[in-house]
Parts: structure tokens; C-alpha cells; sequence
């Protein structure tokens, strides 16, 4: 072991005591990899990871109610990631996250351990000038962020994405350029979430991002492929807002 | 008919015979519990969070070197997803064996 190397500080994510004392135990055995925590569910790591830096997760995929997929997603700077799982079919999604260098299916065994740690190693060693960060931002999250409630997932949307919110019934759905989600809320709740700098309610039934618009055309604007009609009583606000030569 | 062992416990383990108590410990606590909540899902017709107990338990069994029962345990987690019970005797079998084995431990 190079004496000089730094140390790679680690977490362990998983709800069965057996694989995070395994993990644990593995970790003990590869130089310079420090494990500073572990957890039984990603709610507790999310809390971690916002008043923590660390290097490298183990993350168990399966877990009730959040799963390793949905935590990786609420990380604004998600770290480097190792999953640990024991399904092989997780494979070919895993590998779409960026922040994912390798797969372990339990029960892991050291050499195998040892190869995925390695690999990690050498992400974490190519960025060392600029250090890996948990999601803790100055950024207030609450101007760029907001969390939905969608079948119990929390699942966290990110202003800079919606372009349209939309009445339906008991629920609205909020459309953004990854995909759509349907809410049970009120387009009144949402309205307070988000950020005047950005969102305009427009129509009783609609509230856009108006700096996604391409074109305005009496009373209707155009998002995306969406025509949109804007109230008579909007459209004064709307103007105003918008950055007329 | 396939046994189970101690082979990856020991594998894992090598020397430190403190984490091997610690592991048994772990896995005599948790074992119980798993296989009581699959039960209990699978008594209630849960049969989605059933597969999920599965999933789980599958760990232990990779854990006790049951390669077969492993895989007979994918199977059935799949057929759990699509409501098919025609493994659960197959698979209660592999608990009881594998409960009868913890417990020794």
C-alpha cells in the first residue's frame, strides 16, 4: 500500500443486517477504505449525505418503499456508487447511471470485492482535485427542487425541467423533458412550491415555465408541441414578465 | 437433496472469528424474522411484497451455500411477481431446512 494514498470514505446502504456486516467486514479488509457509516434505508443516508461528504456507496438496489434507483435519483452530485444486489437483471439499468462503477451480486466474496473497490478507486483518484460532494448544496434546494409523493416514492423533480403543469381532476400532472408525473394535489399547492422567477399560472388548468415558451400567438402560447390558451385576466402578467424587445 | 453449509461463512470470515459470532448472531436474528414476514404475506395473498421477501431470503440462502434452492428461489420470487404459487411447498422446504440449519448454528 502506498502510505500517501488517500483515505476513500465509504457508506453502506442496505436493510438486512447480514449483507451490511459483510460489507462492512469486506471493507476492513482492502487498505485505505473507511467506512464512516452504515444504514438500514436510504431516507437515513439522504440524511447523511446532506451534511456529509463521502466517496463511494454501497447501495443495496432492493429496499422497501425507496429503492437504490430512487435514491441514486434524489443526489444532485451522487458519488461514486458500487450496487450490491442479488439480482442479476439489474444489470443493464445500473450501468445507464454514470455514477455506478461496478455490480456485486450477493453473497460477495473478497476477490470479487476487491476488483469492484479498485475500479472505484480509480474514479475517486481521477477526481481527487475536485472532491466528490453528497448532495449538500448552498443553493437553497427548495428554489430548484421540489419532492412529489407518487405511489409512496418521494420523488424529486427539478424546476429547470418542467415546462407544464396541467389540471386534472384530483391531480395534475406535471410534465418536464425526462417524462411526466401524475400527482394527487391541487395545481394551487404546486403553485406555492414553485419559483415566480420561472412559473406563471396562465389558465385555471395550466401553469407553464414561461422561459420555455417558443412562440405566443394571440391567446395561446406554445410549449413544447403543447398549445396552451391563456386567460384574458393572465395575459397582462404574462407580458410583463417576459423580456419584449 | 441439497445441504446447507458453512463454506462461505467460513470463506468470508477466514480468521476473525469474532465477525463469524457477530454474522451467526445476525443471521440467527434476522433468518426468523424474514421467513415470519414471507408467511405472513404469502397467508394474506401479498403475494408482490411475498416476492419481495424472497428476494431478501434468496441472500441467506446464496449465504448457506444452496446453489439450487438459490435458484429454485429465483424462480419462485418471479412466479410471486405473476401471483403463481405452484413452488410454495418446493420452497417452504428449503426454510424449514434452512431454519433447522441456522438454529444449530
Amino acid at each position: 500500500m502506498n502510505p500517501k494514498t488517500k483515505d476513500v470514505k465509504c457508506i453502506i446502504v442496505d436493510d438486512e443486517a447480514a449483507a451490511r456486516a459483510i460489507v462492512r467486514h469486506l471493507c476492513s479488509q482492502v487498505d485505505h477504505l473507511k467506512v464512516v457509516d452504515d444504514f438500514p434505508n436510504a431516507m437515513q443516508a439522504i440524511k447523511f449525505l446532506n451534511k456529509n461528504e463521502i466517496d463511494l456507496i454501497f447501495l443495496d438496489i432492493h429496499m422497501p418503499d425507496f429503492t437504490g434507483f430512487d435514491f441514486i435519483d434524489t443526489l444532485k452530485n451522487p458519488p461514486k456508487i458500487i450496487l450490491t444486489t442479488s439480482d442479476k437483471n439489474f444489470a443493464i439499468e445500473a450501468f445507464s447511471y454514470e455514477c455506478i462503477v461496478d455490480y456485486l451480486v450477493k453473497p460477495i466474496n473478497l476477490p470479487r470485492f476487491q476488483k469492484a473497490v479498485q475500479k472505484a478507486e480509480k474514479f475517486v483518484s481521477n477526481v481527487d482535485s475536485t472532491p466528490l460532494k453528497s448532495n449538500a448544496s448552498k443553493v437553497d434546494p427548495a428554489e430548484k427542487e421540489m419532492f412529489v409523493n407518487i405511489d409512496r416514492r418521494l420523488i424529486k423533480i427539478e424546476f429547470d425541467k418542467v415546462y407544464l403543469i396541467e389540471a386534472k381532476g384530483d391531480y395534475v400532472l406535471i410534465k418536464t423533458e425526462d417524462k411526466n408525473y401524475t400527482v394527487h394535489t391541487t395545481l394551487k399547492k404546486i403553485q406555492e412550491k414553485l419559483p415566480e422567477s420561472s412559473f406563471l399560472k396562465v389558465h385555471r388548468s395550466y401553469i407553464i415555465n414561461y422561459r420555455k415558451i417558443i412562440d405566443i400567438e394571440d391567446n395561446s402560447v406554445l410549449i413544447k408541441k403543447n398549445v396552451i390558451h391563456i386567460s384574458r385576466s393572465n395575459r397582462p402578467e404574462l407580458m410583463k414578465r417576459l423580456n419584449l424587445l | 437433496m441439497e445441504q446447507p453449509n458453512c463454506s462461505y461463512i467460513d470463506e468470508i470470515s477466514g480468521d476473525d472469528l469474532e465477525f463469524r459470532n457477530t454474522l451467526i448472531g445476525i443471521m440467527k436474528a434476522e433468518w426468523p424474522q424474514e421467513v415470519d414476514e414471507y408467511r405472513g404475506n404469502f397467508n394474506d395473498s401479498a403475494f408482490a411484497k411475498a416476492a419481495l421477501n424472497v428476494h431478501k431470503i434468496k441472500h441467506k440462502l446464496g449465504m448457506v451455500g444452496l446453489v439450487k434452492d438459490y435458484a429454485l428461489a429465483v424462480q419462485f420470487e418471479n412466479d410471486l411477481k405473476k401471483g403463481k404459487t405452484e413452488k410454495t411447498e418446493e420452497f417452504e422446504a428449503v426454510l424449514n431446512k434452512v431454519s433447522d440449519f441456522i438454529s444449530q448454528l
